[in-house]
């Protein structure tokens, strides 16, 4: 049988093999968290607590202030310590940031009650998830309310398992160690969207994970197994493989009548609907060269990634980067106290055997960019006038399309940096756009 | 907990191991075997013209960087080398070393540095040098030397000269041409320039570039591939004018050019397509200078004509974005 797959992409060493036969383990509840106040895309929710205060375990301690933002729940029993700024590594500028502290060996838990979602509305069941502050888990961080709130009509569900990033298996082993959750939180979103079908994507890479999911399959769920390339994960190219059609030019997932949600967001659904419970916790990977037992935990958002490294078994050799997410689209940080977010998928600790060299030459016209660009963009092209600073030329030629996944930078053998313009060159578009 | 500092840097965090002087080595490489031939053909001469293209390119262009260009931070990458070695594979072993060195100081800087280095020169700097030197020194680059099978101990001075394939062709006819037999054409045991005379050892070692992925089969498939129908349709027409379409293909410099000059990517096009469509005109331009020009030879000309043609053709055959073609289903 062929592959369901798209045009383009690349095929870095995975890497998988580091973590993905660790069974998840849950992670102390640490002494103190950090959470930044924008866990999400979108407009920062409004503080409702104040420093001194007293919080539970799930207590709702920010609300969403407009239409694209999310809740904030405390993700330990403990104190409000500070609230601060610091250093946020995704804005790359000081964010508010709210530090609790653990006043005692309590974990006194603030749930919602459960909802038995067979009988409750549609509507119900999104102001639920709007309410447990539930956002996109694959890394984007999106609020899953304003996406699971489509203003068209929806006849799919594709359910993202691709895990299509180098080095992390944390949604390998949700799929394979919490299936059933994951199958309810898939039946949640299918009453919501009021579709009859749904698909769990997946790279065959995890065919455990395969052939476990094969088992509940029915009933309007269907398993497509997919091609293991990168990025088979991105939204526009998983609705490609798997269904053929074609989101358009800055459309979204909606414009082809589908919606993509990730396996760990549908487990997250699961929780607070049936369960009641907010999302304070997440699954993530800690994984890399530069760490001596790579794990997948369950830990508090808000913990400060040195205490994942070390529970880990700490680093390895010598170490070059620390990466919040992915090796080809997270973000590299720099410093290890910085504290997971809702977002983080992962911890990938590389050292420098891996980063290697990155001495830049000229651009030789190789093509392997065009080739490999799952947008079938020229990044090389691009690249050169975000470089000109044409930028009305640059989004002629498709600037706007570019969906940041990094291919053409990591083929590229003259070592340019084209996705690392490319953004730039979006952000400067955007910015002379509104001072027009 | 002691907190660590890290670098910090843009995504993506690893990257292909794959870089431009691993694909210049590569294919430094994959000329070696029809350089050694050369000398067994041409004597040891043509040894002396490689070894000082592929290393004298390389210094004379770490001079134009680092005083002219004044770039301290230059790590070489074999470009130079490709270039000089090309080079030399276009010459005639009758073209003397200073003659040479100042073809290659041509195609260096004025093939290349003059538009800012590798990436951004739009012609075939080795064509650029080979097409001043046809200009400068037309008799000693068209002056020929009979085969000497296997005397590399010969100098290029005792060498009997001889008319190429493609020039006896062109005055004589086919009769006189197929005297040199297929196999002699194919092996590489006739006249020429250093270089282009083996098409198997040619051939070998594009398969390895083939095998190592640094190039694509569409240029030479294209390229050879035209040449092929328009030879077939003009000795169907003409057997003794035009001679067969195998003479075409294994004579003159179509192998190199079709293998090694115009697959060079920097001046091809960078799409699948486009490098079919610059392939076909390279082939066309080819035959028809073969037929009807004033020189018995077109590949280098095609090739550089071709090259101008490159924006133009990277342009026609743009991939379509995705999400762009059917927004209505």
């Amino acid at each position: 049988m062929k592959l369901l797959t798209f045009k383009g992409g690349v095929h870095p060493p995975e890497k998988k093999e580091l973590s993905k036969d660790s069974p998840l383990e849950n992670f102390k509840i640490p002494e103190k968290v950090y959470l930044y106040l924008v866990q999400s895309a979108g407009a920062p929710p409004k503080l409702l607590v104040e420093k001194g205060q007293e919080v539970k375990t799930g207590q709702k301690i920010a609300e969403t202030s407009s239409i694209i933002s999310s809740n904030l729940h405390s993700p330990i029993t403990g104190v409000v310590e500070d609230i601060t700024k610091m250093f946020h590594p995704i804005l790359g500028a000081p964010s508010d940031l709210l530090i609790i502290k653990r006043t005692d060996e309590k974990d006194e838990w603030d749930l919602l009650d459960s909802i038995d979602f067979e009988k409750a509305d549609s509507k119900n069941l999104v102001e639920r998830i709007k309410e447990a502050g539930i956002v996109g888990l694959g890394g984007a961080a999106f609020p899953t309310h304003v996406k699971l709130s489509p203003p068209k009509e929806i006849d799919t569900l594709i359910i993202n398992g691709a895990e299509c990033e180098p080095y992390l298996t944390v949604d390998h082993r949700l799929m394979l160690e919490r299936t059933e959750d994951l199958i309810t939180g898939i039946r949640i979103i299918m009453k919501i969207l009021k579709v009859k079908r749904a698909i769990i994507g997946v790279e065959t890479n995890k065919r455990d994970a395969i052939d476990t999911l094969n088992r509940f399959a029915g009933n309007g769920i269907e398993i497509a197994p997919l091609k293991t390339k990168y990025p088979q994960g991105a939204e526009k190219q998983l609705i490609k493989a798997i269904l053929n059609r074609e989101v358009p030019s800055g459309g979204l997932p909606m414009d082809v009548k589908v919606v993509v949600q990730n396996v760990g967001t549908a487990i997250a659904i699961k929780e607070a609907v049936v369960d009641g419970k907010p999302l304070i916790e997440r699954g993530l990977t800690i994984t890399g060269e530069g760490v001596k037992t790579p794990k997948n935990i369950v830990a508090r958002i808000g913990t400060p990634i040195e205490e994942l490294i070390e529970f880990a078994g700490g680093y390895n050799g010598t170490v070059e980067k620390v990466i919040l997410g992915g090796p080809m689209m997270g973000i590299a940080v720099p410093n290890t106290s910085i504290p997971t977010m809702k977002g983080t998928s992962g911890i990938v600790v590389l050292t420098r055997e891996v980063t290697g060299s990155l001495y830049t030459r000229n651009c030789i016209r190789c093509g392997r960019c065009i080739e490999a660009c799952p947008m079938n963009l020229r990044p090389n092209v691009l690249y050169k006038l975000v470089k000109m600073k044409r930028y009305d030329d640059a989004v002629n030629e498709g600037l706007l399309d570019c969906i940041e996944c990094g291919s053409c930078a990591y083929i590229c053998p003259s070592k340019i940096d084209h996705v690392r313009h490319l953004k730039l060159g979006k952000k400067v578009y955007r910015a002379l756009r509104r001072g027009k | 907990m002691m907190v660590r500092t890290f670098k910090t840097a843009a995504a993506p965090h690893i990257r292909h191991p794959d870089d431009t002087s691993k694909i210049m080595r590569d294919v430094l490489i994959a000329l070696i075997p029809a350089t050694i031939f050369s000398g067994f053909i041409f004597g040891w001469y043509a040894w002396i013209l490689a070894i000082v293209g592929a290393f004298g390119g390389e210094l004379i262009e770490y001079i134009i960087i680092r005083f002219f260009r004044k770039d301290k931070n230059f790590v070489p990458d074999g470009s130079a080398s490709v270039t000089g070695l090309l080079l030399a594979l276009n010459v005639s072993v009758k073209l003397p070393l200073w003659a040479f060195l100042v073809g290659l100081i041509f195609a260096l800087v004025v093939g290349k540095h003059v538009y800012g280095g590798l990436g951004s020169n739009p012609f075939n700097p080795a064509l650029v040098g080979r097409a001043f030197l046809m200009i400068s020194f037309p008799v000693q680059m068209t002056t020929w030397v009979k085969p000497y099978w296997p005397k590399f101990w010969m100098s290029p001075w005792d060498m009997v000269t001889s008319a190429t394939p493609l020039a006896l062709l062109k005055e004589h006819g086919f009769s006189a041409a197929s005297k040199v037999s297929t196999f002699d054409l194919f092996i590489g045991n006739v006249g020429g320039s250093v270089g282009e005379i083996s098409a198997l050892l040619l051939l070998i070692g594009f398969v390895y570039l083939l095998i190592k992925k640094r190039v694509t089969w569409h240029i030479p498939t294209s390229y050879i591939g035209t040449v092929l129908i328009i030879s077939t349709i003009f000795w169907l027409v003409n057997p003794e004018k035009f001679g067969t379409p195998i003479f075409h293909i294994l004579s003159g410099g179509l192998m190199l050019g079709a293998l090694f000059m115009a697959t060079d990517m920097v001046t091809s096009p960078v799409t699948p397509k486009g490098m079919l469509l610059f392939g076909a005109g390279c082939g066309a331009i080819t035959m028809i200078i073969r037929y009807f020009g004033g020189y018995p030879e077109g590949v280098s000309f095609s090739i550089l004509i071709m090259n101008a043609f490159v924006p133009l053709i990277d342009s026609l055959t743009k991939p379509h974005k995705f999400g762009e073609v059917k927004q209505n289903g």
